[in-house]
C-alpha cells in the first residue's frame, strides 16, 4: 500500500476510530500518525473528546421532575414504589 | 425471561391498562429520555414537558407499536419528534440570536492543533469542564446534535440511532463523525485558552 497523506487520514478516520479499517490500511494509518505530528494531535485529541463525552454523566432526572411526571400521568400512587 | 420477552410482557401489560406497568416503563426510560430532551431543548422545563409528552403519546399509541425496534428506540423517536415540535413553537423573541461559530460542514478540515495530551486528568473532571462539554453539545449544529446524543452519549447502536431518527446508516455515521470533529475543534480551543490563561 502506498503511504498515506493527511487527507487520506481524514477520509479513513471514521473507520479507523471504530476499529473497522482493514489491517493493511490500519497499519498505513499508524505509520502516518507516527510520522505526522499534526495528524497525531488531531487523532489523539479526537479520541480524548470521545472518551470524555462517553464519561460525561449528563443532565440528571430530578426527583422533583419525576414526581411531577407521575402526577401528570395520574400515576402518583406508584411514586413510592421501588423501581 | 430474556430482555425481548420481558419487554413484550411489559408492553402487553401497558396495553391492558396496567398502571404499574406504565410506572415501570417510566422508571426504566425517563432518565435517558430526559437527557436527550435536555440536550435538544433550551431549558429544564422544556425537557420535562418533552418527557411528559413522550409518555403520554407512547401510552396512547402503544397498540401501534409494532416491535420492529426496541421500546427504548421507539421512545427516543417520540421524544426527538416532541423536542423538535417544541423548538418550532418557540416564540421569535425567545429564540437565541447566537449562531454557532462553527457550522456543520466547516470543520471537516481540523484547524485547532493544540495538543492536550498532557493535560492532567483532573482538568477534565471539574464542574467547569463538564459545563463546557455540555455547552458544546448545546452549540452543536442541530442536525448533528441528536445523532451525537443518541449514538455517543446514550450509547445506542448505529442501527438504533438510524431507526430513532429516521435516517440511513450512512447519514448517522457521517453526522456522528462531523459532530465529533466539531466538538474536538471547540474543546481544543477551550483547553488551549485555559492553558494560555493559566500560564499568563
Amino acid at each position: 500500500m502506498t503511504e498515506l497523506d493527511c487527507q487520506d487520514v481524514l477520509n479513513h478516520l471514521p473507520a479507523y476510530l471504530e476499529g473497522e479499517a482493514p489491517a493493511e490500511l490500519g497499519a498505513a494509518l499508524e505509520r502516518h500518525l507516527a510520522a505526522c505530528p499534526n495528524c497525531h494531535v488531531v487523532v489523539d485529541s479526537l479520541r480524548r473528546t470521545i472518551r470524555h463525552y462517553q464519561a460525561l454523566p449528563g443532565p440528571a432526572w430530578s426527583p422533583a421532575a419525576r414526581e411531577r411526571l407521575y402526577q401528570a400521568l395520574d400515576l402518583a400512587e406508584f411514586l413510592d414504589h421501588e423501581p | 425471561m430474556n430482555d425481548i420477552e420481558a419487554e413484550r410482557a411489559l408492553l402487553a401489560r401497558i396495553h391492558q391498562g396496567d398502571k404499574a406497568a406504565c410506572a415501570e416503563c417510566i422508571e426504566a426510560h425517563s432518565p435517558g429520555l430526559y437527557r436527550l430532551a435536555r440536550r435538544l431543548t433550551p431549558t429544564e422545563n422544556d425537557a420535562e414537558e418533552v418527557v411528559q409528552e413522550t409518555f403520554l403519546s407512547a401510552f396512547k399509541a402503544i397498540d401501534r407499536f409494532e416491535g420492529h425496534a426496541s421500546l427504548s428506540t421507539w421512545l427516543y423517536r417520540i421524544a426527538h419528534n416532541a423536542a423538535l415540535m417544541r423548538l418550532r413553537r418557540v416564540e421569535p423573541e425567545s429564540v437565541s440570536v447566537d449562531t454557532p461559530a462553527l457550522d456543520a460542514d466547516a470543520v471537516t478540515v481540523p484547524r485547532q492543533l493544540f495538543d492536550w495530551c498532557c493535560l492532567p486528568e483532573s482538568d477534565y473532571d471539574t464542574a467547569e469542564a463538564r459545563q463546557e462539554l455540555e455547552g458544546a453539545v448545546h452549540a452543536l449544529p442541530e442536525k448533528l446534535r441528536a445523532v451525537f446524543v443518541l449514538r455517543e452519549l446514550e450509547g445506542l447502536s448505529t442501527e438504533a440511532t438510524a431507526a430513532a431518527l429516521d435516517l440511513s446508516l450512512e447519514v448517522v455515521k457521517t453526522r456522528l463523525h462531523r459532530a465529533r470533529l466539531w466538538l474536538r475543534e471547540r474543546l481544543s480551543g477551550y483547553f488551549a485558552e485555559r492553558v494560555r490563561v493559566e500560564a499568563s
